[in-house]
């Protein structure tokens, strides 16, 4: 099961159509369970069952969800691979102790692969959709894997399977969903924390 | 959340504005009124009969007209929303955008200068299955327009019932056309929805069809009771 999260401003809002179902969608035509939950709404019980999740986007206007960070302590010990996109991003920073700042930027831009990862693998190049009113100062314990004209575009925890891109996936570049949700199968191939400790008899 | 729609009179805004009426307030309908037939970013055909749909919708109209100039379009919007704005008290647009990047991303733009929330509910829809969901919801709209080789003049005026619906399926999927449209293959015209309390009856129609390009004037319409 892939826990796919809602940061907008309220349970079933207007914008989960927007942010979260294209995300549900990506998920069940790669054969997986969408669990979709409010950021606010998380249970324990979800995070034991899932294998991965995904923390959506939301409008350009809503950042809520920086005021409810305390809705995301459960990243720092999550055992399975995380994508936060764009809003899921700022909210994986900020827990994590990065910063996020002012950086508007609306429309296609061309992306560049600055660093090396599966996710990104074979792909020097491309452009994305980028829908964001604030830009992410990543914190030390990130690596930066792309960046746009505009800024940092996507970045990964150096030691935990904890990725963030700020650019919209979903829109033209499904691609980088379908290859997290590969990362998330690949049990025991060092993107899932609960076999890489199961390995050290954790 | 007071809302306005940006409204073309077509499926794809009347749906929009549908799915937002279920969870905010639509406060008014929201029109630019192009003067420029090839309008990059707004609807056109029997555009000047929205008036009529809002007040079978039962909701109030903003107008504004554009010039239907590529780069212009986007200050038309701006005055239109500023407008809605000022009359409605709105705090944010509804666009019915399915995959245009160009026209989402310069409607959010706009909006983002204005201080508005924006809020696409079709964005990255599968066209099939939303097709289907707009006709079994009760939605009655016909082809106002068409601007592809594989869609003929017999489209003009028909009908997007069940035996349409199928043959369009099969016809986008021959010619890799945009099921729903949004490259411009087709526009369409909402003769009837769930939130409207009165349908809008034809009485008078023209068509105008020439090389792969047509359109379904409707020269007179009036609301009848459902």
């Amino acid at each position: 099961m892939i826990l796919v999260l809602d940061l907008s401003y309220r349970p079933g809002s207007l914008s989960a159509d927007e942010f979260v179902a294209p995300v549900e969608c990506i998920v069940r035509e790669e054969g997986q369970t969408p669990q979709i939950r409010h950021y606010t709404g998380v249970a324990r019980e979800d995070l034991e069952a899932a294998d991965g999740a995904i923390l959506c986007g939301t409008a350009l206007k809503d950042t809520g969800y920086l005021d409810g960070l305390e809705s995301f302590g459960w990243l720092t010990s999550f055992p399975h691979p995380v994508l936060g996109i764009c809003a899921g991003m700022q909210a994986i920073a900020r827990i994590f102790g990065g910063t996020v700042q002012e950086g508007v930027s609306i429309g296609m831009a061309e992306v560049e692969v600055t660093g090396e990862d599966p996710l990104f693998a074979g792909r020097n190049r491309f452009t994305a959709y980028e829908l964001h009113g604030l830009s992410v100062v990543p914190p030390a314990s990130f690596r930066v894997l792309a960046v746009s004209p505009s800024g940092v575009q996507a970045i990964r925890h150096r030691e935990m399977p904890v990725y963030g891109v700020l650019f919209h996936p979903e829109v033209r570049n499904e691609w980088l969903v379908r290859r997290f949700l590969s990362l998330c199968r690949q049990k025991g191939s060092g993107h899932n924390r609960r076999d890489e400790e199961g390995k050290r008899g954790i | 959340m007071r809302l306005g729609v940006l409204f073309s009179g077509g499926k794809d805004s009347s749906f929009a504005c549908w799915k937002a009426m279920g969870r905010e307030e639509v406060a008014c309908l929201i029109t630019v009124l192009p003067r420029n037939p090839e309008s990059y970013l707004f609807h056109t055909p029997n555009i000047h009969l929205a008036a009529l749909q809002a007040d079978a919708a039962g909701l109030p109209l903003v107008s504004a007209e554009s010039a239907g100039v590529e780069e212009e379009e986007v200050a038309d919007l701006s005055r239109a929303l500023s407008l809605a704005v000022r009359e409605h008290g709105i705090e944010g647009v509804v666009t019915g955008a399915i995959r245009s990047v160009y026209q989402a991303a310069r409607v959010q733009r706009v909006c983002h200068a204005l201080g508005l929330w924006c809020f696409n509910p079709l964005w990255q829809r599968d066209e099939e299955e939303y097709l289907e969901e707009v006709v079994s919801s009760g939605f009655r709209f016909l082809v106002s327009g068409v601007s592809a080789a594989s869609l003929g003049e017999a489209w003009l005026g028909r009908e997007m019932d069940r035996e349409a619906l199928d043959e369009l399926k099969a016809l986008a999927r021959r010619n890799r056309m945009n099921p729903a449209g949004e490259g411009g293959e087709y526009e369409t015209f909402v003769l009837d929805a769930p939130f409207f309390r009165k349908r809008i009856e034809i009485l008078k129609a023209s068509r105008e069809y020439r090389g792969d390009h047509g359109m379904y004037r409707i020269d007179d319409a009036r609301l009848e009771a459902k």
